[in-house]
């Protein structure tokens, strides 16, 4: 079943590897993966949808909490939370569905980015299933090419909000004397 | 206040800072200029003769000290030799840390003389990694990868350093603090969960202790008697942690799993409280999951959250540093015993089980009139050395026979690759321990095949009068892998035969030190001696019955409670 992992990282180099790493070592494929920088640059956030057998779920999570640029990895799966993706879709089309493309479109809430006499392109946002199910229409009014975007999550849980910068600072500054007095 | 200095004399800085004194290390051509400032330090190097263990040597110095170990190699090859020693040091959570050169900066990733990927080879053989390209970042990260290293469940880490940063110069600025805000360690335990625990085990009628390496590497043995003797429950440690509860110690009952003692698995599947601390319910351990201690709960303490509830679910799990918990758990327990009263399910639990030792006790005598067995062997080590010498081993049949039959009743004596299992282990451990523990007795027991592996260290051990003995328990076979194929594959023999055994006086000669070989019960006794009392290194072949199997032994993937306990009689015999 689908797992949807949110992660918070440092945006360091090798941090993207060793979240993959972890996957494709246990033999995950990843259905979707983004990542990009939080309001604090210092910082990524990420969501991953991967399919995991349930039991090995909260294992999967603990080792991503064990990466140490891994500042915190949440399963939001069956958490409150809210996922979303974006499509964008250029779509063939005679003149005579022109029309009804638009009608689809209006539907599904569906913005047009580019007009041609050949069609359009599309850009759509919405749940996972929603964007399937739209790709499914369009397919029937001709050819389609599409680019998925990758499932974006956010929880929703109060006390998992976390304001700029996500992560106060200081407080886990580590004194080099407390560890080993060798300093 | 900073000086100008050069990015080796900066990593040499900081080692010394983290008060490391002894480097195992191999040169070339990128760290050349690491090589030419260690010249001005006090630091000390140890030339192995392979990469790969100078991280099985740094372990070494590592298991019988405590202290972090380092070692070196150079880019590309030097980089992937130490990839065994790593992994192997990840497994058992051995805390090292290796530096690799790389070649400089602006030839990254155009196939350059001697260039590999070690950032992204090493990603999963570490607990962390780092590439340095700057030299500004050289001292955190240097501190960084020591603390990581050594704190929480410890593991190697691996700084790959450019030769751009080696030759740089930079105003040296001393590190006060490190920033890790990804990094979490647990280590008090939740209050709550422990008085719970101690409620537990005192409730208990059944109750078992099963130690394991954590024990050892939290150096918490003193507080693990102390628990074992107010829960007064049987005590087996795993291949990891021999040595945490003394051997001679009444409650221990040696080691369970695959070639555990007959008592340790039949309490294992007996009890009904298992107090695992430091553990991770392995499947040498365990056998089939679903038949492993089918009627006990589980409390786990580790300072690892993802060992608990991995292999076996934790009724009551505790995560935290067993140091200190361990005396949080015996406070407890110290204050609720008197309260509790007699227990009389202890009493019938701690009769069953002596009566499991009695029944089939793991250190009886097995001797030939005209063949050293390789139990005859241990038996002897075990009585010349009485708990009490560091024991390295190789990976096979006599890692076993030694386990079982070589009693140890303090931690970091026994030092054995447990969870990678790498043959070619004793012989470069053993160098790196007795470099750290000059006038200690340290004995490398190596399997013939083993011994093979990681022989050029014999030039290192003369090199640096280093007086470690040698032990080859030589059955002419890849013994363990033989013993499943007769077992488990109609003893039909593919590859283990070991031929062209050198003649080991010659060898051993021709590096400068005394070797010998004995095959006759007789000279056992003496040659072992002779061995031990002889200064410098030395070389002793022992030539032992050949098809000798190792018992007990749970097959892979059986229950526990199902040991084959004697090898099966053949029709002829009857
Ligand atoms: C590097 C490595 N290669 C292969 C193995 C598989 N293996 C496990 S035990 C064993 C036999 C070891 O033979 P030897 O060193 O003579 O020890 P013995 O079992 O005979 O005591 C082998 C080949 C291993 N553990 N490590
Ligand atoms: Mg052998």
């Amino acid at each position: 079943m689908q797992q949807i992992i949110s992660l918070l990282l440092e945006n360091k180099t090798g941090a993207l590897m060793r979240v993959t790493g972890l996957l494709t070592a246990r033999g995950y494929n990843i259905d979707s993966l983004t990542v990009a920088r939080t309001l604090d640059p210092e910082l990524s956030r990420m969501t991953i949808a991967v399919d995991v057998e349930p039991h090995q779920r909260r294992q999967l999570i603990k080792h991503m909490n064990k990466l140490i640029n891994v500042l915190q990895a949440t399963d939001l799966t069956d958490a409150p939370s809210v996922t979303r993706e974006m499509l964008l879709m250029r779509v063939r089309s005679a003149q005579e569905t022109r029309t009804a493309i638009l009608k689809e479109a209006e539907i599904f809430g569906v913005r047009v980015v580019d007009s041609t006499l050949e069609g359009f392109a599309l850009e759509a946002t919405g749940d996972i299933e929603k964007l399937d199910e739209f790709i499914d229409i369009m397919r029937s009014y001709g050819e389609i090419e599409v680019t998925r975007g990758g499932a974006v999550a956010v929880s929703l849980e109060s006390k998992k909000l976390r304001l700029s910068p996500p992560v106060p600072r200081g407080a886990e500054e580590t004194r080099l004397e407390e560890k080993n007095g060798v300093i | 206040m900073s000086q100008l200095m050069s990015g080796s004399k900066i990593l040499l800085e900081c080692l010394a800072r983290e008060g490391v004194d002894t480097i195992f290390g191999y040169p070339g051509g990128v760290t050349i200029p690491f090589y030419d400032a260690m010249l001005d330090s006090p630091i000390q190097h140890v030339l192995v003769r392979h990469e790969q263990n100078a991280a099985f040597a740094a372990q070494g110095y590592v298991r019988s000290t405590g202290k972090v170990g380092v070692c070196c190699a150079t880019s590309g090859p030097g980089a992937t030799n130490l990839v065994t020693g790593l992994v192997d040091a990840m497994m058992d959570s051995i805390p090292i840390v290796a530096i690799t050169g790389q070649v400089p900066t602006k030839l990254i990733g155009s196939d350059a003389f001697q260039e590999a990927d070690t950032f992204g080879i090493t990603r999963s053989a570490t607990k962390h990694n780092y590439l340095v390209k700057n030299i500004n970042e050289l001292p955190a990260v240097i501190h960084e990868a020591f603390y990581i290293a050594n704190s929480g469940r410890p593991g190697p880490v691996l700084v790959d350093i450019t030769k751009d940063v080696f030759q740089g110069n930079a105003h040296y600025v001393p590190v006060t603090s490190i920033h890790l805000p990804g990094y979490k360690v647990y280590t008090e335990g939740h209050t709550g969960q422990i008085r719970r625990a101690a409620q537990m085990m005192l409730e208990a009628e059944r109750p078992m202790v099963y130690a394991g390496g954590g024990v050892v590497l939290s150096n918490s043995s003193d507080e693990l008697r102390e628990l074992v003797e107010l829960v007064d429950a049987p005590c087996v440690t795993t291949v990891m942690g021999l040595g945490a509860l003394a051997a001679d110690h009444p409650n221990f009952i040696s080691m369970p799993g695959m070639h555990g003692s007959y008592a340790a698995n039949m309490a294992m599947y007996g009890t009904d409280l298992i107090i695992a601390l430091g553990v991770r319910f392995d499947d040498r351990v365990t056998g089939r999951l679903n038949s492993f201690a089918p009627h006990a709960r589980v409390i786990h303490v580790d300072i690892d959250p993802a060992e608990i509830g991995k292999n076996r679910n934790a009724d009551l799990p505790i995560v935290g540093d067993l140091k200190r918990v361990m005396p949080k758990l015996s406070a407890v327990l110290a204050e609720l015993k008197p309260g509790i009263g007699e227990r009389t399910g202890l009493k019938a639990w701690w009769k069953q089980v002596r009566a499991w030792m009695d029944e089939h006790p793991l250190r009886k005598p097995v001797t030939s009139p005209d063949e050293i067995k390789p139990q005859h062997l241990m038996a002897e080590i075990d009585r010349l050395t009485n708990g009490e010498a560091i024991v390295t081993s190789d990976v096979g049949q006599h890692q076993m026979w030694s386990a079982q039959l070589i009693r140890f009743n303090k931690p970091r004596l026994w030092i054995n690759s447990g969870g990678l299992g790498s043959m070619g282990f004793g012989l470069p451990a053993a160098l790196g321990a007795q470099y750290a523990n000059p006038d200690k007795l340290v004995i490398a027991i190596c399997g013939d095949g083993g011994f093979q592996m990681s022989l050029p260290e014999l030039a290192t051990l003369q090199n640096y009068g280093l007086n470690v003995k040698v032990i080859i328990m030589n059955n002419g076979y890849l013994g363990m892998v033989r013993q499943w194929q007769e077992l488990f594959y109609a003893n039909r023999l593919s590859q283990v035969t070991l031929d062209s055994f050198p003649d080991v006086e010659k060898l051993a000669g021709a590096y400068g030190f005394k070797g010998r070989t004995i095959e006759h019960p007789r000279d056992l006794r003496d040659a072992l001696k002779e061995a031990f009392d002889t200064p410098g290194p030395y070389l002793l072949n022992v030539r032992v019955t050949p098809t000798e199997n190792v018992f007990p032994m749970v097959p892979a993937g059986g229950a526990i409670n199902e040991m084959v306990l004697a090898p099966p009689q053949p029709a002829m015999a009857r």
